[in-house]
């Protein structure tokens, strides 16, 4: 008799998401754990965007920096640079400008970066504010507008601005992000907060917000497992939307990858080191259920695009 | 079941400025009218107090028992604060409680102060390593306290097991594992041990209108797995107890009138054990 391989099975299933217009991405749609494609769907792998930012790089690594170089001086080359030389799914464009302790660009001219790197790429885009829960409700909103009927993915929706970019992300069509911290009941609640707004739930996507490899990395390991477990054996539709991983801000700013050879030689390559410790924490925001990443240095995404391949 | 009356809290702001000012009146007040709604003792958390601690205790219970007729849990974790709380405890209404020993050595002296006033006592199954995982290790830390309880001289019917009631809003697995334990401690000794929980502590963190829903619910399972005591408000437990037969029914897959009440009950029982996810508008999913 032969043998009959088990196969464990779900309730639920993830959303399928497809974002952009005229070249698109989808991701999500499967109803097992991930690279379970032994146990049923998995229709879609994974999709990696390059992450760039409204202003030239300066705060970013050497490491990263030299890869991009001058075409990183201005977002509409720099996107292009993705898209075309680095064969890039996806772009996700960070509008780190608008940051009132930096820049502190309005409303509008974030609009204006936005409408002219969608008048120039095909791939889809990912519209990230700054972070600053106060700038992000007024940056987001124009940012929409400017991007409306190309299908982007905006994001962040917090708790404290959710209703203000919600309902920019739901009137111009878009995808929207909703970001907790670090909290499964939190990231639950912040779904139905938005879902009650009447943004339809298949629209968004979840970030339980990221880390970076030793530094806090298994906190947000767990918080996916557990929300993709729910999605799954709980039918809990509120935690069946992808979840996004945005590794690179995270990564490029710990020590594993700052550090000089000069300073610590026992850590061997500076360049290696960033590299690897990017492309390792992708891979295990990848094993914890995450569909959409953000990365920044294009030798991590290459291996681990070749780690998707191969699964 | 016996209620012990919750409401005269340190961290309750009335309560605390009435301890600053040695204000009797809303003491009194509050343990009047636990009293009148059920509560069978008084609990009195000053907290640690680490200044004043002994004077304070002494305070309360005198306070109270000057207008209530029902012994006092004595409820910090003040050695010396509990140890002059019990001289002036008047016994004639019942056996004082500590609130509480547990398997952390730091707590033991307080258990041989139960043994040497011939009082009744909580014990707590934490240790010194961290929040027990399940009823299983709940269940382990009970036989330990048990253990040295009767090392100790102090009689078994006198320690009450508290399998440690954590919040829904961060720690949900913990919920249904502490109704397990209830059912667990009773079966180590016969006759049955005595079991108690802080119940409101299951809805801390949530928001206010969701919190006597989660409180009275979590009442009502526990009370079915066979609780002794809860610490709580007295007037929630007397609402618990009018719908106990509804909330019973739904339990036991029957329908009732009252839709909305099913829904709230299935979504909250749900949410106990464990079957959905937790969040604070889970009642409006």
């Amino acid at each position: 008799m032969a043998l009959a391989a088990p196969k464990e099975t779900y309730a639920g299933r993830v959303f399928e998401v497809t974002i952009g217009t005229s070249k698109t991405a989808v991701f999500g749609g499967e109803n097992v754990l991930p690279f379970h494609k032994f146990d049923g769907d998995t229709p879609h792998k994974p999709v990696i965007a390059f992450e760039i930012q409204d202003v030239a790089p300066e705060d970013w690594p050497d490491t990263v920096k030299e890869v991009y170089g001058d075409a990183a001086s201005d977002p509409v080359k720099w996107a292009l640079y993705c898209q075309n030389n680095l064969n890039a799914q996806a772009i996700a464009l960070r509008l780190i400008s608008t940051h009132p302790d930096r820049e502190n660009r309005s409303a509008d001219d974030a609009a204006k970066t936005v409408k002219a790197v969608l008048d120039s790429i095909e791939v889809p885009l990912i519209i990230l504010g700054s972070n600053n829960v106060e700038k992000d409700a007024t940056v987001l909103v124009a940012a929409a507008e400017a991007a409306s009927s190309r299908n982007c993915v905006i994001g962040k929706a917090q708790e404290g601005n959710y209703k203000t970019i919600s309902a920019a992300a739901m009137a111009q069509n878009h995808k929207l992000i909703a970001m907790s911290d670090l909290d499964i009941n939190l990231s639950k609640q912040l779904g139905i907060l938005i879902t009650q707004m009447g943004f339809e739930k298949e629209r968004m996507i979840a970030d339980p917000m990221c880390s970076a490899l030793g530094y806090g990395l298994e906190y947000t390991y767990s918080v996916m497992e557990r929300i993709r477990l729910a999605a799954l054996t709980q039918n809990d539709v509120i935690m069946q939307p992808p979840m996004l991983a945005d590794i690179g801000m995270y990564v490029w700013k710990v020590k594993e990858t700052q550090a000089s050879e000069a300073d610590l030689p026992k850590w061997g390559s500076l360049k290696e080191r960033g590299i690897a410790w990017e492309a390792v924490t992708a891979g295990a925001m990848l094993l914890a259920g995450a569909e959409l990443l953000i990365m920044r240095h294009p030798d991590a995404v290459r291996s681990v695009q070749k780690f998707i391949e191969e699964f | 079941m016996l209620i012990i009356g919750e409401k005269l809290s340190i961290i309750a702001k009335r309560v605390r400025e009435a301890m600053l000012n040695r204000d009797k009146s809303p003491i009194q007040e509050i343990a009047t009218a636990q009293w009148k709604a059920g509560s069978g003792m008084i609990d009195a958390n000053i907290g640690p107090a680490e200044d004043n601690g002994e004077d304070l205790m002494q305070w309360m219970v005198t306070t109270i028992q000057e207008v209530v007729p029902l012994p006092v849990c004595l409820d910090t974790t003040n050695f010396k604060a509990i140890e002059s709380g019990l001289k002036v405890h008047n016994n004639q209404w019942g056996k004082p409680l500590i609130n509480s020993t547990s398997n952390d050595p730091e707590r033991f002296p307080i258990l041989e102060l139960a043994v040497k006033h011939n009082c009744q006592i909580i014990g707590l199954t934490v240790g010194k390593g961290g929040l027990p995982a399940d009823a299983e290790e709940r269940s382990s830390i009970a036989a330990e306290i048990m253990g040295r309880a009767m090392e100790y001289g102090l009689p078994l019917e006198d320690l009450y097991l508290d399998p440690l009631v954590l919040q829904i809003a961060t720690s949900q697995d913990h919920a249904i594992q502490v109704i397990r334990a209830v059912k667990m401690f009773q079966e180590m000794n016969e006759p049955p041990m005595k079991t108690v929980v802080g119940l409101s502590n299951i809805s801390n963190g949530c928001p206010k209108h969701v919190r006597p829903i989660l409180n009275k619910h979590f009442f009502v399972m526990l009370m079915n797995a066979g609780l002794t005591a809860a610490i709580a408000d007295a007037n929630e437990i007397a609402e618990a107890m009018k719908e106990k037969q509804q909330i019973d029914d739904v339990l036991a897959g029957k329908t009732i009138d009252d839709a909305a009440k099913i829904a709230e009950t299935k979504k909250t029982i749900d949410v106990i054990t464990g079957k959905t996810l937790y969040a604070h508008s889970y009642l409006e999913m």
